[in-house]
């Protein structure tokens, strides 16, 4: 099962390396990992999205939690959260599909953030099904570039 | 005004209460040694930088201080690695100090530049790259709280040439703030209560020990409990030493070469205590198959440790010692007679044993007769192979900290230069390296380390003219095709001690040990002691791979047979 962990870490040079790196050295597959500074600018949060059975998901966080660089970590998968996803995608798009990919790309609430002579650039965000569905529709035109975010995740409610 | 980072770096290390450091100079850490002319830590120039890193643990490992070592950058650094590596596995606390090139030229590959805050991060607690001067005092005082604290280990400080010869205007800060580094060392309530129930409801109890009893310093709760609850205890490799081994309730060591005693204790209990341990594959053997009937009670300092291997009923994160204490407090005086004597009908009918010790000279022979002519209160240390099983089976160790090996990493090597770390924590102390022509060919140049700072090391060397160990699983798992573990290079070792300034001596037959060995162990001077031995002698019990505690090969089954 996939799981979605919050980390709060220092906002230092090397840390990020630390993480990559317990990860591949004990054998876990990170399937995406985001970071960025949080309003303090001391501190990063990353939201790692990792597979795995119980056992494995208790060793990770158990193995990042000793990190000193570590702060705080929680496990958010069961928790209400929202998350999204930035996608940017180049697609073909000569002048006679135009209209059709206009249209997907209002579906979606995506936008255009760059026009060429036979490619669109389009921007989105959303839940990975969403990033998954728009994807999806754009394939049939042919997709040029496609680079993904990875995932960001925030709890509901007050801040605890 | 301010003073050179090095400066600060010294002046942080004496108010840390270093007494020694162990290290080669070189390019990069020039400021850093021009700095140590001003203090009265004293350095110890050793040969190779592994064996600086190496004694630093045995020093740390004999007085439960942090040990500390310093190497340039580039190959000084990387001849740390497995010593880093080692204290890393075995949790010893330590602060390694290397040097790095300029921070100008960080990232070049320039001269004697490599990336060792990159390489030895799966092998550190903790590790820095200092770039700025003002940061060294606080980066000192960070270190050496991580190393020691919590589950020890080993923390690196990477500092740049620049870094050292700058100037720093700061101090060290008051106290030590980490907001990702709080160590529990309370158990919990609830899981101290359930520990102590079981226990006292338990009817086949076994306590398993490893080294966090003896870092944590809870050798006295230990033997409380296991008297007050009449609690048989067996040990791992790291663990030797934390319960006497001349005590009724001891059933040594268990595990891959373990007593057959300790070994079916494990594997008929009922209930298996285990503190500060890891679970290591050398002691559980088939992790199905070991303590199969057992509840398991696990207490460690390392909440990463719990459930990692094993699956445990009732896990306590703390300290040893404290958690320890809070189950006294619960628990009453009872004794399990029919367990014992079950015990004691395997002790008597499985003991260690190796034949006989009249006709050739047998390696065991000489270990026991060593603990006997030390009363068992030598600090020994072993590097790695058969000899290394034979010292821990054999000795019959009495004391905490007695006994020192690279346990988890097994590293060869290791022995020698902790001897000499050790002897220089502890002057008065007698102190033995028991090592094996392979392992002390890999740091016999320490020799000279040796008789430069006077220490009166007794090296006992079992020349089997090979690596025993390794031939050993050859004849058990390759059909005796032995390749590539016979020497017929090696030195006249007498000889080569005597080229050092050294005492030798040379035993080939069994009535030459006792009066040799006394020899030995009153000269003051560094002193080796050759053991010509038998490339055919095994360690047993040996329980074979991927196989059950209760599964192992025992002397009786083999050559006890052929003997009959
Ligand atoms: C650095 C290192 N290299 C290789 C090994 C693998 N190894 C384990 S035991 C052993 C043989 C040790 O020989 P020796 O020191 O002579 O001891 P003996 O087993 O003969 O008593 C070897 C090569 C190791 N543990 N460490």
């Amino acid at each position: 099962m996939k799981h979605t962990l919050a980390v709060l870490v220092e906002n230092r040079p090397g840390v990020l390396a630390r993480i990559a790196g317990l990860f591949s050295r004990r054998g876990y597959n990170i399937e995406s990992l985001a970071v960025g500074q949080t309003e303090n600018p001391d501190i990063a949060r990353m939201t790692i999205v990792v597979d795995g059975d119980d056992r494995v998901i208790e060793q990770v966080s158990k193995q990042l939690h000793k990190l000193i660089d570590v702060i705080k970590l929680s496990d958010i998968t069961e928790e209400e959260y929202v998350d999204r996803e930035l996608l940017l995608v180049k697609v073909n798009a000569d002048p006679s599909v135009r209209g059709e990919i206009m249209q997907i790309v209002d579906i979606f609430r995506a936008r255009i953030v760059d026009i060429g002579r036979n490619t669109l650039i389009i921007e989105a965000t959303g839940d990975e099904g969403k990033i998954n569905a728009i994807e999806a529709s754009l394939r049939p035109f042919g997709i040029k570039e496609l680079v993904r975010t990875g995932k960001i995740a925030m709890v509901r409610g007050p801040k605890q | 005004m301010g003073i050179t980072g090095a400066q600060a770096l010294v002046r942080t290390l004496e108010e840390e209460q270093v007494e020694i450091i162990f290290g080669i100079p070189g390019g990069a850490v020039l400021p850093i040694y021009d700095a140590l002319n001003e203090t009265n830590i004293r350095h110890v120039l050793v040969r190779f930088e592994q064996a600086a890193v190496h004694a630093a643990s045995g020093y740390a490992r004999t007085t439960g201080k942090p040990g500390v070592c310093l190497a340039t950058s580039g190959p000084g650094a990387t001849n740390l690695v497995t010593g880093i590596a080692g204290a890393y596995m075995d949790s010893i606390p330590l602060v390694v100090l290397t040097g790095q090139v300029p921070t100008s030229m960080i990232g070049t590959d320039a001269f004697q530049e490599v990336d060792i805050t990159g390489i030895t991060f799966p092998i550190t607690k903790h590790n820095y790259l200092v770039k700025d001067p003002n940061d060294l005092p606080r980066v000192v005082k960070e270190a050496f709280h991580i190393a020691r604290t919590g589950r020890p280990g080993p923390v690196l400080i990477d500092i740049p040439k620049d870094v050292a010869a700058g100037i720093c205007s700061r101090g060290a800060p008051e106290r030590v703030e980490l907001r990702g580094y709080k160590p529990t060392y309370k158990g919990h309530p609830n899981q101290i209560r359930n520990a102590a129930r079981l226990m006292q409801e338990a009817e086949r109890p076994v306590i398993f020990v490893g080294g966090g009893v003896i870092s944590s310093g809870a050798t006295e709760e230990l033997r409380k409990l296991a008297e007050t609850l009449s609690i048989p205890v067996a040990t791992t490799l790291m663990g030797i030493g934390s319960f006497p081994e001349n005590h009724p309730l001891s059933l040594g060591m268990l595990g891959l070469h373990g007593t057959a005693y300790a070994n079916y204790a494990v594997t008929e209990a009922d209930l298996l205590i285990a503190l500060g341990v890891r679970f290591d594959d050398r002691v559980t053997g088939l992790v199905e198959k070991f303590a199969p009937r057992a509840k398991i009670i696990h207490l460690d300092i390392d909440p990463a440790e719990i459930g990692k291997n094993v699956e445990v009923n009732v896990p306590i994160v703390g300290d040893v010692k404290l958690v320890l204490q809070s189950i006294l407090a619960l628990v009453e005086e009872k004794k399990n007679e029919e367990w014992l004597a079950k015990i004691n009908e395997w002790r008597e009918r499985y003991p260690l044993e190796y034949g006989n010790k009249k006709e050739t000279l047998r390696p065991q022979y000489v270990i026991e007769e060593l603990g006997r002519l030390t009363d068992h209160q030598a600090i020994v240390t072993a590097d790695v192979g058969q000899h290394q099983m034979w010292a821990a089976q054999f000795y019959k160790f009495a004391r905490p900290g007695s006994f020192l090996t690279s346990g988890g990493l097994g590293a060869m090597g290791y022995g020698f230069p902790a001897a000499i770390g050790a002897q220089l924590g502890n002057p008065e102390a007698l102190v033995i390296a028991v090592t094996g022509d392979g392992s002390f060919q890999m740091n016999m140049a320490e020799m000279a380390t040796a008789m430069e700072n006077n220490l009166p090391i007794k090296i006992l060397l079992f020349n089997n003219s090979g690596l025993g160990m390794v031939r050993q699983l050859q004849h058990f798992y390759c059909e005796r095709r032995y390749t590539a573990v016979e020497f017929t290079g090696n030195p006249d070792f007498v000889r080569l001690a005597e080229c050092y300034g050294a005492a030798a001596y040379r035993i080939q037959s069994p009535e030459e040990v006792v009066p040799v060995l006394k020899e030995a162990l009153n000269n003051d001077r560094l002193t080796l002691v050759e053991c010509v031995i038998d490339r055919d002698e095994w360690v047993y019990p040996m329980v074979p791979s991927a196989k059950g505690l209760d599964e192992m090969i025992q002397y009786r089954d083999v050559e006890g047979k052929q003997n009959e």
